[in-house]
């Protein structure tokens, strides 16, 4: 007896827990738009909130809520001013940037040249280790504020730099500051547009050069949202429409950056109207999302490029030819049919498609799926037996690293295998030291719309991405003409030739362009994401 | 009884020390470029790597950025994580998060894991035995990993009885669906300990006695069969803790719970010695303290155990 009522004891808390809950959530679809709502936005824990020192999208995102940029980027990837009333230069060296009048910070101080000229110097000096300090080499006195390490990483440490002060940035007065670049560069109003050019109030530094402890927990900026509160680690970041702003106002009241550990809890929590907007939909999901979210399930174009890099230092990977065979052995479409999903497309140029001066199939006939002459000319140019394909065993890469090893097996006739190091850094101490790791996969995020900013840092014998020794001079000097073009369509003339001749020497395989695959709750409308995968804080609607 | 707790807790000192140690070498065999890690797929630039490096001396050898650390550790200093937060902050944050959610799991499991465990065990090969013995093979044989995205997505997600996510600072409420997914596999121990343990003490002699002098089955059972059977059961469940720990990092995941699980996760995936160490630590402490508590424990459920 006793012991009877002592299992339905135990039993009750299962039975009631599942029971109490089911109590309905009543939802009616008044289309309305309410300026009264707080959206809710998936982000990662951000690294840092220092506009000099974030160059990963969680971050971004919360700062592009803080900040208005100098310039940002139209329907085209254009750029137009925004925070900037003009930005002129005859010469694409000396820069004259006149600010618009009326910006304050969220503390009320006046927006002025001297709050980006302190930024810009606090994010050049190396002694800060800022993230995005390479940002600003093309400003003259930049290497002023550079030091190297006499013994490289060893006990002894590196010396103060001679400056810390950019002798570039001058101010004219208040609301206007010239910024004077070592080279012309056409593309310099085009860079502004992103994070590291953000200016910062006179609150945010402790003494000169000193970003203020704390500052980073509640940034104070000069856009359209401030904060509310401080940065809840691992938590969340709430931010407030600022009432003061000059430019467009958001139509809704707020914004919690909530935080996640997992994309998949995100995405739980989309689907059960916990959450309003993923940036990214899990690759776990990307097959089920369109049914599970309808039409509450979104693509737009994004930056990221996708290839596959040779160790052109390598003999067996010398000759073009070889490379060119290997590339016509692959066929992107079904990779990306059965792989992806389709969530991505095809690449069969260097360049992505969402920069100015993109053209379609610029790498030709190496980039046409066709078996037969692919093996034709690989025997011809006397390719490799075998073929090793090494990439970060955690991006989620082998499904799509073994489809093309399987493909090369069947049409190239060679033996290939997968190889998976542990991490991205990994696989790069290994290109770096030229070990052998055949061929092996890179990716590319652009920073600003510009052919320059792939071409540049993938390509050239300097570019900092260029981890597989490609060299060539004539390629580089095309890319430099480019940057010192007088406008903007000499300078794509320059760098749509430089690469043709990618096209000609193959150092990567273009395989695939990305696209941001995004999914929002019943509660918010015109969701847009951009190129940085930042969600349009000034579209965004919640439906009330 | 005194002398044997500090008998214990010194030894717990030893073992903290060595635990960190041991902690400290691996993480540092493991630690190739932990700036890189940092920085995902985006190449650092070398001024930055130069500051980095030293601010974090990690071009210094082993011993002497353990050296660093230790001294920290004897001033109250965690250190900071490469992303240039506190570390006590972090456990400050972190811990009452799991802390919560694994007592939530443990009461959960042991309450239903005993009581089920116990009636069982009365009731050897009724159809309530039966079933229970399917029901906890079944809890027993489903990873976590596959449990949990199970259970929310059935519960959280198609039924919307629980929250999706639990997040920072949960309630009780969205805490419960984690912290029964995390006691799911320990329930199905617990109950079949106590089973057996149980079934084999009902046939124990001092039982037998007891029932020969007439005193009720409540007795008999709550009493004397109970009590003796709970050792092992306890015994498990103080070295549960940790295996709760270890499934925390999954249960966290998937429910977004901000605690120790995650930052451990996220420590070990960017290199961060001093966090895991950090994090370490005091699962190394939590773990002494839980033992020895439930070494005593033995005494008050066995008259016939003395600690001298």
């Amino acid at each position: 007896m006793q012991v009877r009522r002592f299992a339905a004891l135990a039993a009750l808390p299962v039975v009631t827990s599942l029971g109490l809950v089911a109590c309905g959530q009543g939802g009616d679809d008044a289309s309305e738009s309410n300026p009264t709502a707080i959206v809710s936005i998936e982000i990662a824990e951000p690294q840092h909130l220092i506009p000099t020192n974030t160059n990963e999208t969680s971050g971004s995102q919360v700062l592009a809520a803080l900040f208005t940029p100098l310039v940002s980027y139209d329907e085209a990837n254009k750029p137009v001013e925004d925070a900037a009333e003009s930005i002129s230069s005859t010469d694409n060296t000396a820069w004259t940037i006149k600010l618009k009048d009326g910006y304050t910070f969220h503390n009320g101080e006046k927006v002025t040249a001297d709050s980006y000229i302190n930024a810009w110097n606090y994010g050049a000096y190396a002694p800060n280790g800022q993230g995005n300090s390479y940002f600003f080499e093309k400003i003259a006195g930049y290497a002023d504020l550079q030091s190297t390490d006499p013994d490289d990483d060893g006990p002894q440490t590196a010396p103060t730099p001679k400056a810390n002060k950019l002798s570039g940035l001058a101010k004219v007065d208040d609301l206007t500051f010239t910024v004077t670049l070592t080279a012309p560069y056409v593309d310099f109003k085009t860079m502004l547009g992103y994070t590291a050019f953000y200016p910062l109030p006179a609150a945010a530094f402790a003494s000169e050069g000193v970003i203020a402890d704390g500052f980073e927990e509640a940034p104070i900026g000069n856009g359209a949202f401030k904060m509310n509160g401080t940065w809840q680690h691992d938590a969340k970041i709430e931010v407030a429409v600022f009432d003061a702003h000059p430019g467009e106002k958001p139509k809704i009241a707020g914004v919690e950056f909530r935080i996640y550990q997992q994309l998949t809890a995100a995405y739980a929590d989309v689907m059960s109207d916990n959450l309003d907007v993923l940036r990214t939909i899990p690759t776990e999901n990307i097959t089920t999302a369109p049914t599970d979210l309808g039409d509450r399930y979104a693509t737009s174009p994004a930056s990221t490029f996708q290839f596959l890099a040779f160790p052109t230092f390598q003999e067996d990977y010398s000759k073009p030819e070889v490379r060119k065979a290997i590339s016509m052995a692959i066929d992107r479409d079904a990779i990306i049919k059965s792989v992806f999903k389709n969530s991505q497309q095809s690449a069969r140029s260097f360049v992505s498609p969402v920069v100015g001066g993109y053209r379609e199939d610029t790498c030709g006939a190496s980039c046409q799926f066709n078996a037969a002459s692919a093996k034709t000319a690989y025997t011809a140019a006397g390719g490799p037996a075998t073929i090793k394909i090494s990439y970060n065993g955690d991006g989620g890469h082998k499904d799509w690293v073994d489809a093309t090893c399987n493909q090369l097996k069947t049409n190239l006739g060679v033996a290939c295998t997968g190889v998976a190091e542990a991490k991205f850094a990994d696989l790069l101490s290994k290109v770096e030291k030229k070990q052998d790791v055949g061929m092996f996969r890179m990716g590319w995020v652009m920073d600003y719309p510009s052919m320059e900013n792939y071409l540049g840092p993938i390509y050239t014998t300097k570019g900092s991405s260029n981890y597989y020794g490609y060299s060539n001079p004539a390629f580089d000097a095309l890319v430099t003409e480019g940057t010192k073009a007088a406008d903007e369509e000499a300078a794509i003339a320059k760098y749509q030739a430089a690469e043709d001749l990618l096209a000609n020497d193959m150092p990567v395989i273009p395989l695939r362009f990305g696209q941001n695959n995004f999914g929002y709750s019943t509660k918010v409308r015109n969701v847009d994401i951009d190129l940085f995968q930042r969600i349009d804080l000034h579209k965004i609607e919640a439906v009330s | 009884m005194i002398r044997y707790i500090v008998r214990r807790l010194l030894q717990g000192v030893l073992t903290f020390f060595g635990a960190t140690f041991v902690v400290y070498a691996l993480m540092f065999a493991n630690q190739d470029n932990p700036l890189q890690a940092l920085a995902g797929e985006r190449p650092i630039s070398e001024n930055v790597r130069q500051a980095l490096t030293e601010r974090y001396h990690l071009n210094e050898p082993f011993i002497v950025q353990y050296g660093y650390y230790m001294r920290g550790l004897f001033q109250g200093d965690f250190g900071t994580s490469l992303t240039d937060r506190k570390i006590s902050e972090l456990l400050e944050n972190a811990w009452p998060n799991t802390a919560q959610l694994a007592i939530m799991a443990v009461i959960f499991a042991a309450v239903i894991g005993i009581v089920a465990g116990v009636v069982a065990g009365i009731r050897r090969a009724s159809i309530f035995d039966h079933s229970t013995l399917i029901i906890t093979l079944v809890l027993i044989s489903i990873p976590i990993v596959v449990l949990a995205p199970l259970m929310q997505l059935f519960f959280g997600v198609e039924l919307r009885w629980f929250p999706a996510t639990a997040g920072a600072n949960p309630t009780f409420y969205a805490l419960l669906l984690p912290a029964m997914v995390l006691g799911a596999g320990s329930l199905a121990t617990y109950s079949r300990l106590t089973r057996t343990s149980v079934v084999e003490n009902l046939r124990a002699d001092y039982v037998r006695t007891a029932k020969a002098k007439g005193l009720t089955r409540n007795r008999v059972i709550g009493v004397h069969v109970l009590r003796n059977s709970l050792i092992p059961v306890i015994t498990y469940i103080g070295v549960d803790l940790g295996g709760l720990m270890a499934g925390a990092i999954v249960t966290e995941g998937v429910f977004n719970i901000p605690g120790v699980g995650s930052q451990l996760f996220r420590g070990i995936t960017t290199e961060d010695g001093p966090l895991v160490v950090g994090f370490v630590s005091v699962l190394v402490i939590i773990f002494i303290v839980a033992n020895l508590i439930v070494d005593l424990l033995y005494a008050v459920l066995d008259p016939r155990i003395r600690y001298e």
